[in-house]
């Protein structure tokens, strides 16, 4: 496949120059051009006025035979002995996908004795929960869980599976795409299912967020991606719901995991776990020196909430990068989130824009972050933050 | 210690804005430069081979501007410089892109260490450095914040939701790096020339024991198929008052209303 302008019906008019996310369109002998810096997006192809832009397909080379492969899965992650709650948030999800595709929904478990949290997947969703269990799956591997996952598919055949974006998942799934040979989209923000063919559509930010693509991996079996974590709501409950348990024995040789994990560092206490938090206070340059940052802990605590901070405040040094929050750092879909001192740069918001309320403080009435505020206080955060404490003191007492 | 460091260019996308009126990018005056973590990678490897010996390698898969791409990380002290480039390459996801790097790497003969960014700032995906090392199948270790190397073993910090996690592995490995690994050098002035006469080693897909079915667009699972400006939050209420108090208690007051406090 490429894209082509026919310079025959170009009329040399410039629209498609800045259209292009890539640059890839340049002027040859007065004619736009599109040289190889294309990605063949497709982004050009809607602005031309005259149609003068068009994509060649070719014939694919590719024997899969894709009805071999059915079902939608969801690789559910563990902390210690509880299910992560992106998992849920994806047999949501999932179930979803496997309505309107008619097919099942199953649950992929792995781990050393968790057969108890089988329960709460299928009352999630799933109609079936594929169960790998040994000592060698007490904590996650690449090459353990590689080697359980891609077996599994090898095995049962799924045509979707969907696993969350989170460091392990964002591991695991090239690593187990890698091996399978398909295709893989990471950190989508939106799936739905493309009516005429049936296959998912995998709409993801990209481009720093300034942009949003809907993929398709249409001849390529299971199709794999990624999903942010709190996207999606997880479902509510069904402990009535039943389900089959299929356990399936593959076992994995201690020689054959590579990596050891010798110990875990905590970093910070209640202020981490910025993906399940439900209220998140956030600070960026604007809190003008790290010692700030502690009026920002301060209201974390008194809300009982997660302190994030934004890229500038971590390439400031004021804060460890696990609290960033952004494109680059963590996705984050709290039911409030305050940002303090963030001017609200497109890529902070492609990692808060799904929280339920934004509250936004900022001296600058024109700063994008009160644009996307649902409260924004215009004022400097080292007024109002104190006074804010000092309130919400008064109401708890 | 033989290191590969897998570097891109990209449009600085920080710099990018989108056109209010038309909602679409402005991408002119956007400056390609070396993805900024790319740099975390190049130093780690630096530091490395300042320890133990050996030599740096950075390689790219691009078109042939990524040269200057390449120019900067030699700048900063790599030893050699690969760009991969053909049009048989075009349009590759992350699947094609890892298997041409991977081919390419597997040409050197040997390696010890290969070293990804964490993510690329136009892609954003994470891909490619685990689905090189599946390729490669050698163990991969991402999200690291910190390695020692002694012998072979070699000791890791990663970044996780958890904290940091401290593991132990051996060569030969691929790890991708977070910009908290190291601050990255500057080129010297001296690096710089040093670097402008340097030859770069040009690979087209002829030079390649490749699988052409396997290679860019043919050999990508994954189609883009539409691109769109995203849904931008609505601005809700702008509280503007002439001092703090004011403003707070307008606010708690809209939060108690709407049931939040």
């Amino acid at each position: 496949m490429t894209i082509k302008v026919n310079s025959a019906e170009c009329i040399s008019c410039g629209v498609c120059l800045p259209a292009c996310p890539f640059g890839a369109i340049v002027w040859q002998s007065d004619k736009a051009y599109i040289d190889e810096r294309c990605t063949l997006c497709g982004a050009c192809l809607e602005v031309c006025p005259v149609n003068a832009i068009a994509r060649e397909d070719e014939a694919r080379e590719v024997s899969i035979d894709k009805r071999a492969y059915s079902g939608v899965w969801v690789y559910m992650e563990r902390v210690g002995d509880r299910l992560r709650s992106v998992g849920h948030e994806l047999l949501g999800q999932g179930r979803l996908l496997a309505d309107s595709l008619q097919e099942e929904l199953s649950a992929v478990l792995i781990g050393d004795d968790v057969s108890g949290l089988a329960q709460e997947t299928i009352a999630s969703g799933a109609d079936r929960v594929y169960l790998v269990e040994g000592a060698e799956y007490a904590h996650y591997s690449t090459d353990a869980y590689t080697k359980a996952l891609a077996e599994l598919i090898n095995l049962y055949k799924p045509s979707v599976v969907l696993l969350g974006a989170t460091t392990d998942g964002r591991d695991l799934a090239p690593r187990v795409a890698g091996r399978v040979g398909t295709g893989l989209t990471a950190d989508c923000t939106g799936l739905g299912i493309q009516v005429e063919t049936g296959l998912v559509e995998w709409t993801r930010p990209a481009f720093g967020g300034n942009i949003m693509a809907t993929i398709l991996c249409p001849d390529h079996r299971p199709q794999m991606g990624s999903v942010r974590p709190k996207v999606f709501k997880r479902p509510v409950p069904n402990l009535e719901r039943t389900g089959e348990i299929v356990r399936v024995p593959i076992r994995v040789e201690a020689s054959e995991i590579r990596t050891k994990l010798l110990e875990v560092i905590q970093v910070g206490a209640t202020t981490l776990n910025l993906e399940e938090a439900e209220i998140i206070v956030s600070g960026g340059r604007g809190m003008g020196k790290p010692e700030n940052f502690a009026l920002i802990e301060e209201l974390a605590e008194v809300l009982g909430g997660a302190v994030g901070a934004s890229r500038a405040a971590v390439d400031a040094g004021w804060k460890h990068p696990l609290h960033q929050v952004g494109q680059t750092g963590k996705t984050v879909g709290p039911k409030i989130y305050i940002a303090c001192g963030i001017s609200g740069a497109i890529q902070h918001l492609a990692g808060m824009s799904s929280s339920d309320i934004v509250i936004a403080i900022n001296k600058d009435a024109d700063a994008p972050i009160l644009k996307a505020a649902d409260y924004g206080i215009v004022g400097d955060v080292m007024e109002v933050l104190p006074v804010m404490l000092e309130e919400l003191r008064k109401l708890r007492s | 210690m033989e290191i590969f460091v897998c570097v891109k260019q990209v449009p600085n996308t920080t710099e990018v804005k989108i056109d209010p009126e038309t909602n679409t990018l402005i991408r002119q005056g956007v400056p390609s430069i070396v993805n900024p973590f790319d740099k975390n990678a190049v130093e780690a490897a630096l530091r490395l081979k300042e320890q133990h010996g050996g030599k740096v390698t950075v390689i790219t898969m691009g078109p042939p501007q990524a040269e200057e791409a390449l120019r900067e990380c030699l700048a900063m002290g790599a030893d050699e410089a690969i760009l991969v480039s053909d049009r048989a390459f075009a349009g590759a996801d992350t699947l094609a892109t890892s298997y041409t790097l991977a081919t390419a790497i597997e040409r050197m003969g040997h390696f010890d260490l290969i070293i990804c960014d964490k993510q690329a700032i136009d892609g954003d995906t994470a891909q490619v450095g685990p689905e090189i090392a599946e390729h490669l199948g050698i163990p991969q270790v991402t999200y690291v914040s910190g390695i020692s190397v002694n012998k072979d073993t070699v000791r890791i910090e990663r970044e996780h939701e958890a904290g940091i996690e401290v593991l132990e592995t051996r060569l030969p490995l691929l790890i991708s790096v977070v910009k908290s690994i190291n601050e990255p050098r500057l080129p010297t002035v001296k690096g710089t020339m040093k670097a402008s006469r340097k030859a770069i080693v040009l690979w087209t897909v002829n030079d390649l024991a490749v699988d052409h079915a396997r290679l860019g667009l043919k050999g990508s699972p994954t189609q883009v198929v539409r691109i769109f400006t995203p849904k931008q939050r609505t601005q809700g209420k702008l509280i503007q008052k002439d001092t703090a108090r004011a403003a707070v208690l307008e606010l708690l007051g809209n939060l108690a209303d709407a049931k939040l406090v």
